[in-house]
């Protein structure tokens, strides 16, 4: 009896759970044209409608729309994110009893985690590409470095993506989405998405900067905005360890909990 | 080279669910030993809760094992959990369906699961569809199947990956007669091919339809072990007189039909009677004979049945209450 190498596998099992849900998408693109909904109703009545009164943000000599433009893009690649490990893996989990049935083949629990993150980085990746084609259209792109928020976008998806997955294995019942809302929705308000951090007291910016949403924003609007530093880095290493850490406690959870 | 070992062998294997909160320890599985042989047909009997679940999830690789030893394909569950699911098909007791994707869809990214290439998968599923009669449904959402379509969609997809043993949690639980038959009549075809099966089931007729040998589950532990026949043979007799009575005598006949020499016996060595809420059984070894005691003890029941025993009433003899509560 050979014995197979179990880590190589992983990857490639994981990619069943990602045809899986292109499956999905061949049939209907709703799902992810609805994930953009939001950001461009953010974009025009804040971005645009406020924007009118507001002019610029001082220091930075773009119209406000261009300012809060990338920030929404942040906010949509966390939102397509986290809606799918939260929401989505949840239903599939309780509801439909997906992965009832992934159990029994060769893939394990650590491929599912792996499978759904992975695709929710592709659709986090997805739904900014049409934002930022909504933004570029629109006049907001400033500088070509936008082209960064990319790469950002998937980083982003990643850290919201494994995070949602890791509260996900703590929650109850449905009404338990309430708590997480609590949470998302004050930062999204809060975390420099619609002005810039120099706003709040010495006292209360490190509470924003403790938030993965101030990062990903960071790591968007700065290129996008044409300012390219090393601080970048500073973000990259947030998400990436924010994300990894989530990735960590979902898989440990979750394998707890389907293999009984 | 042909491998002797057998398939699956248990030994002293146990699952025990830790104590949570208010909820006591639970011994799900309490030491039970078994060896299955290739080609064979393999059935865990016994009522809900029994630990038959449990047992099925162990061998299939997606339930840490408490205790003993548990050997599957020659291979140990704990470390080659992905390497015994590769050769594993395995219905669970509810279906859980793809229903987001179509009928073909379902089997197409099941065998994506098992790492098989698209046009394999593609010949397979339509042999698989033939099988279990959805050929025309190919198209359709899994949501506007019948319950023994989904039944079969279930089945079809277990075998995509050509699976050296198929395991089946109460496979017709919940299903009509007629669609219980034509899943029987396809498990049997599957037997007939040589496929090993396992199957747990309180059904005592798909036991013994279906199984080559069984094994009587109760509270964690095996509590007897043979083919149905065997079983029969041993723990009931040739026949049962199944008795009802009207409501108001049915307390004094049953009294009088337990101290009388049906149930000590008398001629008839292996004779008992037994209480059921609703009946009272006689296991005799002449049902006609043990109806004329009956008579000449001046009881009149209100309906007097003759049969064969049958694997209720080994499981009844066995654990004192019936399979299905």
């Amino acid at each position: 009896m050979t014995t197979v190498a179990v880590p190589a596998w992983t990857r490639r099992r994981a990619l069943a759970l990602i045809e899986r849900n292109f499956m999905i998408y061949r049939r209907s693109v709703t799902p992810l044209l609805n994930a953009l909904v939001e950001p461009i109703l953010y974009l025009l009545s804040i971005g645009v409608g406020v924007g009118m009164l507001v002019g610029t943000v001082p220091g930075v000599d773009v119209p406000y729309a261009a300012y809060v433009g990338p920030a929404i893009l942040a906010t949509t690649a966390m939102n397509t994110a986290f809606n799918q490990t939260s929401f989505g893996v949840f239903i599939r989990m309780r509801v439909e009893k997906t992965y009832e049935a992934i159990l029994p083949t060769p893939l394990s629990v650590t491929d599912i985690a792996v499978g759904e993150v992975t695709s929710a980085m592709i659709n986090g990746l997805l739904t900014s590409i049409g934002f930022l084609t909504l933004m570029a259209v629109g006049g907001l792109v400033t500088s070509a470095w936008v082209l960064l928020a990319l790469p950002a976008s998937l980083l982003i998806s990643y850290a919201f993506a494994a995070g949602g997955l890791a509260v996900t294995t703590y929650l109850r019942d449905f009404p338990d989405f309430q708590y997480i809302q609590l949470f998302m929705l004050p930062m999204y308000l809060f975390a420099t998405t619609f002005y810039p951090l120099s706003v709040y007291p010495e006292a209360v910016r490190p509470l924003i900067q403790a938030l993965p949403l101030y990062h990903s924003i960071e790591l968007v609007r700065e290129p996008a905005l044409g300012h390219l530093s090393w601080d970048l880095l500073i973000p990259v290493a947030y998400l990436l360890a924010f994300g990894s850490v989530a990735m960590y406690v979902a898989t440990r959870r979750m394998t707890r909990a389907m293999l009984r | 080279m042909v491998s002797t070992h057998p398939l699956v062998e248990a030994r002293d294997l146990t699952k025990v669910y830790p104590a949570r909160g208010s909820t006591p320890e639970f011994r799900a599985v309490d030491g039970i030993d078994f060896a299955l042989e290739r080609g064979e047909s393999f059935g865990l009997l016994g009522p809900n809760g029994a630990g038959k679940s449990t047992t099925m999830r162990m061998i299939a690789a997606t339930s840490p094992i408490s205790g003993g030893s548990l050997r599957v394909l020659g291979m140990d569950p704990m470390k080659q959990g992905p390497e015994i699911r590769a050769r594993l098909g395995v219905v669970t007791q509810d279906d859980h369906l793809d229903n987001e994707l179509t009928v073909r869809e379902n089997l197409h990214i099941y065998g994506r699961y098992f790492g098989l290439p698209r046009a394999v998968i593609r010949e397979r599923a339509t042999r698989l569809l033939d099988f279990a009669q959805l050929q025309e449904k190919a198209g359709d959402q899994v949501e506007t199947l019948s319950g023994g379509m989904r039944r079969r969609l279930t089945i079809a997809r277990s075998l995509i990956n050509e699976p050296d043993i198929l395991l089946l949690d109460e496979p017709t639980t919940g299903l009509d007669p007629q669609a219980r038959h034509i899943l029987w009549d396809r498990l049997f075809q599957l037997k007939q091919q040589g496929v090993t099966l396992i199957l747990t089931t309180h059904y005592m007729d798909e036991a013994e339809q279906l199984c080559d040998r069984l094994v009587v589950v109760d509270h964690g532990r095996i509590v007897a072990q043979g083919s149905p026949q065997e079983l029969i043979h041993r723990y009931a007799t040739r026949e049962v007189l199944e008795l009802r009575f009207r409501l108001d005598e049915r307390d004094t006949a049953a009294e009088k039909l337990r101290t009388s020499v049906l149930a000590t016996g008398g001629t008839d060595a292996e004779g008992r009677v037994e209480l059921l809420p609703d009946r009272v059984l006689v296991y005799t070894a002449d049902g006609e004979a043990a109806l004329a005691t009956v008579h000449a003890m001046s009881l009149t029941p209100l309906t007097a049945l003759v049969r064969r025993a049958t694997l209720e009433d080994v499981f009844l003899k066995l654990t004192g209450r019936s399979l299905i509560e």
